[in-house]
């Protein structure tokens, strides 16, 4: 199989087999759901229901407060409890609404379903964004944004990801297995959003069943799947699209300035349940998996699931858990208890025990330029750490540091176990404060 | 779960391969040449690379304990330059110089700049040019070798770089041995320093370090192949004055230094394109050196010079960023260029 790739990288052990095999199944229905007005890149959303009232499953409890941004909705039927600060999985206490759901999971009954060839382009980016989605691999960057590219940018490629790169997480690999032909529903739609014909699925060569299956789905609609090396970051947009067509995303630009837009699978059939159906995005596939837990899983989860019921549902953890991620191991978030919930963004949640960390101590850099080689950007990750543990921002900021995207393969590979990544970001908010105050 | 949970930012998994695999790795590398010098000549050899391991871990441990720094025994690097300094030394060094020449590799060669990572030059290298300018003369009496169980005694003899470098001076020719002998030169049949007579026995451990990744193939094969290219271009001129390729590739401390000394990563450039650089001016300066300078060798000269020069490389040439590139852009304008 001829299979595309990126320079750099590195090769983690895909540790996927625990979950792969296991079909997608629904998570039951939660007593409470958490659901926070934050959950995407841009504005937070501003609440439409206080204490006391009573919604509907796919009811709009918050609107967008900006053009990027994105309503929420209820993703149960109950009634509201509290407007108020909860732990939010990136560890602060930020504004959410709490749903008692009344057991019925009663969907809004004036939500409705249309057929795409009937309705306009525009008119299908407003549902779409009526929707709330947004990027579903992890980003969370509001979808309808990335369908508004400015008259000036000419898209030529709709690039759909189903690479998967991140360890552990078999939540697309399931989906393009369970649900090809409502992914390929979904790019049509997006298709006829942006007017493009030409459209590339990336899948790593390590999901050969998910490749065949969406081939054979996508053969219909004219729609090509190609193969990719197993690489971390492959998934990542910018080493994606130079996989696929050659092109590089400029430096501080996006890939609509290359003539690309790319989006993920499970952001694609959530595309299409907003329209065929008319539901809006309030769940997802959750994969709940790690050493530490006793059997893992890929859930079809409501958004705002306390991530403590997820774990209830793969039977708990086999032994005392030291580290709770959300996401995937190499850009997932540690998360300060199992409170916080299930948010559009949560791909993945992974326990680790105290035996599965790897406690290393950092020794001095001895240059052996691991980091130089897997910088899927071509920076010096180790020449900048070390201008940034100086404080030296600009000679960071001359090594390009702000082109970081924190994928994580330098700290990943080092061998000195330093921690450049988390320099790097150090760098990166002393390069951008210090650009604030002048 | 109200145990004490682990809050980082990420990556939270690591590839498992650290700096004391790096360095074990490269001691089992050495293994076969330090076993094959011992074969040679015999316990002599084995006395020398035990001195010159024990001297500088000692002095290790003494600078650790002086400026109150957490001990670095345990990361290796103090071992492998003790067995390389022992390997660049002839088999005849009295024991003081191995211990003279192992405390100046670990203090002046490393500790001063501040341990690991920190050197600028080889410390092993240091340590032999120190010695090679302070006692020539032990330094350079060179035993033939004398494979165990033989029984003799063994005998003085220059090494075939040195046999060149005298006959070249003095008739303007290549000894005869110069054009012949090249079996014995890969078995390790000559005389010379400990580590640098057999040509096998380090090509095997150089090539389990490239198998490993330990290693990448950058430096070795800019090297090498400049030694070939650019010696080879005086012997096309005149190969009665000028050895061919094969007598540099397998002679003197070439391929010991190609892929052990020259590979060392923290004395080394750390880009691709830095490392091909530092490999060909090594291998341009060994040619130059051996050919027309006043030693029978240069290597550890050409890595020291090139150690020198690193820094420079590593900034003429950083990678160039990704999305900095000019390419196939369907939206972009002149203007947009700068």
């Amino acid at each position: 199989m001829n299979q595309k790739t990126f320079v750099g990288g590195v090769h983690p052990a895909d540790s996927k087999h625990d979950s792969d095999t296991k079909p997608i199944e629904a998570c039951p229905l939660p007593e409470q759901l958490i659901i926070p007005l934050s959950q995407h890149i841009g504005a937070p959303a501003e609440a439409l229901v206080k204490a006391g009232d009573l919604v509907f499953k796919g009811q709009t409890i918050a609107k967008a407060s900006a053009f990027v941004s994105v309503p929420i909705h209820a993703s149960t039927s109950g009634q509201v409890i509290a407007v108020e600060p909860r732990l939010h999985p990136c560890g602060k206490m930020l504004p959410a609404i709490v749903i008692e759901a009344d057991g019925e999971d009663h969907w809004d009954p004036s939500l409705e379903g249309i057929d795409p060839a009937q309705w306009t382009g525009d008119e299908l980016r407003q549902r779409i964004s009526d929707a709330g989605i947004v990027g579903m691999g992890g980003a969370t960057f509001p979808t309808h944004v990335k369908l508004s590219p400015p008259e000036d940018k000419l898209i030529d490629t709709l690039m759909i990801n189903g690479v998967e790169c991140e360890p552990y997480l078999t939540a697309d690999h399931r989906l393009m297995l369970e649900q090809s032909d409502k992914i390929m529903d979904g790019i049509d739609i997006l298709r006829r959003v942006l007017g493009v014909k030409h459209t590339i699925v990336g899948i790593e060569s390590n999901k050969p069943d998910a490749i065949a299956c969406m081939a054979k789905a996508g053969a219909n609609h004219g729609i090509q799947v190609q193969a990719l090396e197993v690489k971390y970051p492959q998934g990542a947009e910018k080493q994606l699209i130079d996989a696929l067509l050659g092109r590089e995303v400029p430096s501080a630009g996006l890939p609509m300035d290359i003539g690309v837009v790319v989006q993920n699978v499970a952001t694609a059939a959530a595309v299409s349940d907003a329209i065929r159906l008319g539901r809006p995005l309030v769940e997802r596939v959750v994969t709940i998996s790690g050493p530490a837990v006793a059997e893992a899983k890929n859930l079809r989860v409501r958004i705002g699931t306390p991530l403590s019921f997820l774990v209830q549902q793969c039977g708990g953890n086999k032994y005392e858990v030291s580290k709770i991620i959300m996401g995937g191991p190499m850009m997932g978030q540690s998360q300060l208890s199992l409170d916080a919930p299930a948010v559009r963004g949560t791909s993945g949640l992974l326990l680790f025990g105290e035996k599965d960390l790897a406690k290393i101590e950092a020794g001095p850099c001895i240059r052996c330029g691991r980091c130089v080689g897997a910088c899927p950007l071509h920076l010096l990750p180790a020449t900048i750490a070390s201008y940034a543990t100086l404080g030296m921002f600009d000679e960071a900021e001359a090594h390009s540091a702000l082109d970081c995207m924190e994928c994580g393969c330098c700290t990943y590979i080092c061998p000195a176990t330093r921690p450049l990544v988390q320099t790097l970001r150090h760098a990166k908010g002393g390069i951008l404060a210090k650009r604030r105050r002048s | 779960m109200d145990n004490q949970l682990y809050m980082s930012s990420s990556p939270h998994v690591h590839s498992g391969e650290t700096t004391q695999d790096i360095m074990r790795a490269v001691i089992y590398a050495l293994l076969p040449a330090c076993v094959l010098s011992i074969y040679y000549f015999g316990l002599e050899a084995l006395l020398v690379l035990l001195l010159c391991t024990a001297g500088c871990l000692t002095t290790e441990a003494v600078c650790c304990v002086l400026s109150k720094r957490a001990m670095t025994l345990s990361d290796g690097s103090a071992a492998i330059t003790g067995i390389l300094l022992a390997l660049n030394l002839p088999a005849s060094s009295p024991w003081w110089l191995a211990l003279f020449g192992s405390i100046i590799a670990v203090t002046i060669g490393k500790q001063v700049f501040g341990g690991l990572g920190h050197n600028p030059f080889n410390p092993a290298l240091v340590a032999r040019v120190v010695l090679l300018i302070s006692f020539p003369v032990q330094m350079t009496s060179w035993t033939s070798p004398t494979p165990l169980g033989h029984g003799l005694d063994a005998l003085t003899a220059a090494t075939p770089l040195g046999e060149m470098k005298t006959s070249v001076m003095l008739t303007g020719q290549l000894p005869a041995s110069a054009h012949s002998g090249f079996s014995d030169y890969l078995i390790g049949n000559m005389a010379g320093s400990i580590g640098e007579v057999s040509a096998l026995a380090v090509l095997l451990g150089g090539l389990y370090l490239l198998k490993k990744k330990v290693i990448t193939w950058e430096i070795p094969a800019s090297y090498l192949g400049s030694v070939i290219l650019f010696g080879g271009m005086f012997w096309l001129i005149d190969s009665q004055r000028y050895p061919d390729p094969l007598f540099h590739l397998l002679t003197g401390g070439l391929l010991l230094g190609a892929f052990f000394m020259a590979t060392d990563m923290v004395t080394t450039p750390i880009t691709r394109s830095g490392m091909l650089i530092f490999g060909v001016g090594c291998g341009v300066i060994t040619v130059l050196i051996r050919l027309f300078g006043g030693y029978p060798e240069g290597v550890s000269f050409a890595i020291l010079l090139m150690n020198g020069a690193t820094p420079l490389i590593d900034r003429y040439t950083r990678p160039k960023v990704f999305g900095r590139n000019p390419y196939h852009n369907i939206n972009q304008t002149p203007a947009q260029e700068n």
